[in-house]
């Protein structure tokens, strides 16, 4: 993984990026308020696959992207 | 495993029962030491290991082989003094050789505030019993002539915390050591069998599922380093754990003798030189996550450039090997040890960059929690249930962790 698609700035080297980490999502089987806030500020699905996560453009155009990226391989897809 | 190696080993392989007492997922060092103490210190035998691939060829074959305690919180120092205490007497323990050497360990530092930084690393360790001493450019000097403490004219060496009782041992060997005294003692080590399920009973884990068949257990552990969230969450268990790739290299041999292990927190490498010669070097954690051991250029000209501004000599070496292992880096950078909500299921995971070293800590007292039944106390900061508790053990304690 090379290269990372700015919707602002087009193909651009990942070393300009500062990388997010994936979108918290508590699993819908958590019900309980105080679980569900738990699970949101510290726990990780760090799947092995396809993975929706935040980048930020540190030295381009300062905005932050969406971008689902396969973690087994480390590839991002479309 | 290799058919060489396997001479130099007494190894007995068994067939896989349908039934354990403690089934351990991951043959690597803190699977291999658990099922080890559990024989030795609490007379269990009746354990499997199970490893997907190989014994040690997971991250306890990939890491850089670093003994040390000198971290940042009480909690910590004291868990891994007790590490570092346990692997200065394993080879009289188990009498396998594990090319144990104490080396020495200068954390440098290259501005006022990374001095600041050093000399309270220095008296923290100290109170909490790791020998650590600040030391001045003169002393560094003595200690490694080959340093340029100019840093190339970039980095000037101002001073460094010097922790003396840090070490190396030779990975692969602390991994046959385990298994090898494990095995003896009547513990299965099954190989190539990947854990692909577990097996529940309501809300208890009650066994394992594998390509080769169902085996039942009256506690599982995991041990697994890499695919961690993956095993636990066949048990319903979230993690506080995301999975980064971390990279090394070696270089050819450097036939100069070259003292102690050099770590730089402000330039995030290390370097050691390896029982063979070669210089061994390292790196922060590749900052996204993946799951991917493929190993990068930018990472190999990086730290060329670092390291050859500290230590000039390495522009004449050639760079041999680099390798990819995957870390499991827990959100407060301390390790998870314990019992999870799910009965019958313990975990040990959290390792990132700093497994190797508390491989005989970290399995004595997974053994005791599983033979006893309670979290030994050296050990209960690290419970996974710290975060429900807001109380997180936040120590980047490690080179790559800055």
């Amino acid at each position: 993984m090379l290269i990372i698609t700015c919707p602002n700035c087009g193909s651009r080297p990942v070393e300009e990026f500062r990388f997010g980490g994936e979108i918290p999502q508590p699993p819908e089987s958590i019900t309980d308020p105080f679980e569900r806030d738990l699970d949101q500020v510290w726990m990780f699905t760090n799947v092995a696959g396809v993975q929706t996560e935040r980048w930020f453009h540190d030295a381009g155009c300062h905005r932050w992207l969406t971008a689902t990226r396969d973690t087994s391989i480390d590839r991002f897809v479309d | 495993m290799n058919e060489f190696v396997e001479t130099l080993l007494e190894l007995t392989w068994h067939e896989p029962k349908s039934s354990y007492d403690v089934v351990i997922i991951g043959g690597g060092g803190h699977g291999l030491a658990t099922a080890y103490y559990l024989a030795t210190q609490h007379g269990i035998t009746n354990v499997a290991v199970l490893e997907a691939d190989y014994i040690g060829s997971g991250n306890s074959g990939r890491n850089t082989t670093i003994i040390r305690a000198n971290y940042g919180i009480p909690e910590s120092i004291r868990f891994y003094q007790h590490s570092l205490d346990l692997y200065s007497t394993l080879e009289q323990e188990t009498g396998c050789w594990i090319m144990h050497a104490t080396k020495g360990l200068l954390w440098l530092a290259h501005t006022e505030s990374a001095m600041r930084n050093e000399r309270a690393r220095a008296m923290l360790n100290t109170a909490c019993g790791a020998e650590t001493v600040l030391v001045d450019p003169t002393e560094i000097k003595a200690l490694v002539p080959q340093l340029d403490l100019s840093g190339g004219g970039r980095y000037p060496v101002l001073g460094a915390s010097y922790h003396i009782p840090a070490s190396t041992a030779r990975h692969d060997r602390v991994v046959w050591a385990y298994a090898q005294g494990a095995m003896q003692r009547g513990v299965h080590v099954l190989q190539n069998t990947p854990v692909t399920g577990l097996i529940r009973d309501g809300d208890r884990v009650v066994g394992v599922r594998t390509a080769t068949g169902d085996i039942s257990a009256g506690v599982v552990m995991s041990a697994v380093g890499g695919n961690v969230s993956q095993i636990a969450a066949h048990a319903g268990v979230r993690l506080p754990v995301r999975t980064h790739p971390l990279q090394a290299f070696v270089t050819n041999g450097y036939a100069q003798g070259f003292g102690p292990i050099i770590s730089d927190t402000e330039l995030l490498c290390y370097i050691s030189q390896t029982a063979r010669g070669q210089m061994l070097i390292g790196h922060e954690y590749d900052r996204e996550t993946s799951y991917s051991l493929q190993s990068s250029f930018q990472f190999l000209q990086a730290n060329a450039i670092k390291m050859s501004y500290l230590l000039p000599f390495v522009r004449d070496l050639k760079i041999l090997r680099q390798w990819t292992g995957r870390c499991d880096v827990s959100a407060d950078f301390s390790p998870i040890m314990g019992f999870t909500d799910v009965d019958g299921f313990v975990i040990t995971t959290g390792w990132g960059t700093w497994g190797f070293k508390a491989i005989p800590a970290g399995g004595e007292a997974m053994a005791e929690l599983i033979a006893t039944g309670r979290t030994p106390e050296l050990i209960e900061p690290f419970a996974l249930s710290r975060f429900a508790a807001d109380h997180a053990m936040a120590d980047q304690g490690s080179t790559g962790t800055r």
